[in-house]
């Protein structure tokens, strides 16, 4: 049973069909790349799956705990709270707020006191101030940024935003992660320590990972299956190894070389 | 004495309370020997209700990031509801359950306003605000029982230093516990950026009426706090003017900072005060030092910083860096 099923997602900017009839599923636990050429559409489809846009035509359903919900048409705030949490390909952190105050912040919605105690820092604040606190810092260690936790996220040199990034999305406890290009702009010794990250936190948080990636290294090292935008539509999909092989793939991506990795 | 492994003096909760309380008894003694007349003391209300109309507008405009161009408008509401209650109840419950309505009323006109406005992305909420300011204005200025232009007068004055002091100390101590909490952090969110901060759970329409409401609220009790010093209020005192006085006021002490909000309010207050008679060369030297300010401190006096100690004694430092070079730089 997948826990998310996209079926004929299609959106159109105008006379524009950025993405245009995608099916694609993915399954509890598995990890999924989404690739493709310069705008191809991949990271449309990863705000139709977040709700910043809305579809023009399709559905999305997430399954939780034994029950499927369309997600399609929701707000972005409701889809993160059902368990669906993303990255930006075009780093969306909160600039001018501490490293932890980022990741704090995605825990808001799971907080439990009200306004009164918000505004007297009554027992039940202090308490759950400690426990988000704590929490924060246990992601900040996993991503190797604890002693940058005081420090502007503006302040950080790029590749920990990246990585900042990735722990503000995980601080919402999500079942799927969306990944856009979480290597990008990294040199090949750190593409290749992320890498090993995002494998071990998919092991250990038990989550589901669609990633959008454009270093093929990365994309054929950890993912179990790939799918394969162009034009806004899903040229192909399977294992590494198939896609490897794929002639239609080697055509869309004319030039480039998909055999590098 | 020891609090959570920190001595009690070195406390930053401890700390702001004692200077807060040195404040209030160093104003309090000067009012009681006479040295401070009660001509000083009106400047002094004018200052505390300016301070809690910016904290109060800083925590939509600096904090939110929502631009809200009728303060004003709040402020005469809770003016005249308070009015309306101390006119009919006497005594210090009338007083209290005056400020209480006035606030009540301009968090409930918050609502109708920011409801509608606040779920849109950009702003809506300046334009809706600005009219709602002016409407309010209207009405007042045509009903019978505002008393139309003229206003309301002979109000019961109840407003002295420590109730003052009382209702400063509770707007900016609740303002700033709430900036340190999950949904002050989640306003925060949304003036840093508000698609990341909804991709990350935030209900955005939700945290941003909330300010809203909070600051039309604050800005509800500063107009009933007028009416209770004040005898006398018309509609005309809450006009456009005031509004964008008390954005000057945050704009001048720093979008983002609630420290800055209380020296603005202070610091343009005095040169009010010190301009009183030369009523067109205040406005001059408003708009001067606004430019002054764009020009060369955009962000205004204290940016997004809080003045703290470490704050002033690096400053102190500074300050003294720059002598020592000057010296130097003599001597040779
Ligand atoms: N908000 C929008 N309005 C109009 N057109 C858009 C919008 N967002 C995306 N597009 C268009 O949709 C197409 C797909 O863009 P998208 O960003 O999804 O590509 P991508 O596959 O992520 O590319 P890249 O690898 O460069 O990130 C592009 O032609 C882009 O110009
Ligand atoms: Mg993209």
């Amino acid at each position: 049973m997948p826990i998310l099923t996209v079926e004929k997602l299609t959106k159109s900017f105008g006379g524009l069909t950025a993405v245009s009839n995608v099916n694609m599923h993915l399954d509890e636990g598995e990890l999924v790349g989404l690739i493709g050429p310069n705008g191809a559409g991949k990271t449309t489809v990863f705000n139709l799956l977040t709700g910043v846009y809305k579809p023009s035509s399709g559905t999305v359903t997430l399954e939780r705990d034994g029950k499927s919900q369309v997600i399609s048409g929701q707000k972005p705030y409701h889809i993160c709270k059902l368990g669906m949490s993303r990255t930006f390909q075009n780093i969306r952190l909160f600039k001018d707020l501490t490293v932890l105050d980022n990741v704090r912040i995605a825990m808001n919605k799971d907080i439990r006191y009200g306004l009164p105690s918000a505004f007297l820092h009554l027992p039940s604040y202090q308490r759950e101030e400690k426990r988000v606190r704590d929490a924060s810092i246990e992601l900040l260690k996993l991503m190797k940024l604890e002693e940058k936790k005081d420090e502007l996220a503006k302040n950080l040199p790029y590749g920990e935003q990246r990585h900042l990034e990735i722990a503000r999305a995980m601080a919402t406890n999500p079942v799927v992660l969306l990944l856009d290009e979480p290597a990008a702009g990294m040199n090949p010794a750190e593409t290749a320590q992320l890498t090993e990250l995002i494998a071990w936190i998919r092991e250990n948080y038990h989550l589901t990972i669609l990633l959008i990636e454009h270093d093929m290294s990365l994309v054929m090292k950890i993912c179990q299956r790939i799918y394969v935008l162009d034009y806004g539509m899903v040229i192909a999909d399977g294992t590494p190894e198939e896609i490897r092989n794929n002639q239609q793939v080697i055509e869309a991506y004319l030039g480039e070389d998909v055999n590098d990795a | 004495m020891k609090i959570s492994g920190k001595t009690l003096g070195q406390s930053a909760a401890f700390r702001k309370l004692v200077g807060a309380l040195v404040i209030y008894a160093v104003i309090q003694i000067l009012l009681a020997t006479g040295l401070l007349s009660d001509y000083y003391f009106a400047t002094i209300v004018t200052i505390g209700i300016n301070v809690i109309l910016a904290v109060s507008l800083n925590l939509i405009t600096g904090f939110t990031g929502q631009f809200s161009l009728g303060h004003a408008g709040f402020m005469s509401i809770g003016a005249y509801f308070c009015a309306f209650i101390t006119l009919r109840v006497e005594g210090i419950p009338g007083f209290l359950l005056g400020i209480l309505v006035g606030g009540c009323a301009a968090a409930l006109v918050g609502v109708l306003v920011g409801l509608p406005t606040l779920r849109l992305r950009g702003d809506y909420l300046a334009i809706a605000t600005l009219g709602m300011a002016e409407i309010i204005r209207i009405i007042f200025q045509n009903i019978k029982i505002t008393n139309g232009a003229a206003g309301l007068s002979n109000l019961p004055q109840y407003v002295n230093w420590p109730w003052l002091f009382l209702f400063i100390a509770a707007v900016v101590a609740l303002t700033v516990n709430f900036l340190h909490s999950s949904p002050g952090r989640a306003c925060i969110a949304i003036r840093e950026d508000e698609i990341a901060a909804e991709a990350m759970g935030i209900n955005t329409t939700r945290y941003k009426v909330t300010a809203f409401i909070i600051g039309a609220f604050c800005a509800g009790v500063a107009g009933a706090l007028y009416a209770t010093y004040f005898p006398r209020i018309k509609p005309d005192t809450f006009g456009f003017m005031k509004s964008v006085d008390i954005l000057v006021i945050v704009v001048f002490g720093g979008l983002g900072s609630i420290t800055g909000s209380i020296l603005g309010a202070i610091v343009l207050g005095l040169i009010s005060m010190f301009l009183s008679s030369y009523t067109e060369l205040r406005m001059v030297l408003y708009a001067l030092l606004l430019v002054i300010i764009m020009i060369f401190r955009p962000q205004g006096l204290m940016g997004s910083r809080e003045l703290s100690l470490a704050l002033m004694k690096r400053a102190g430092d500074h300050l003294m860096g720059l002598f020592r070079k000057k010296e130097k730089e003599g001597r040779v």
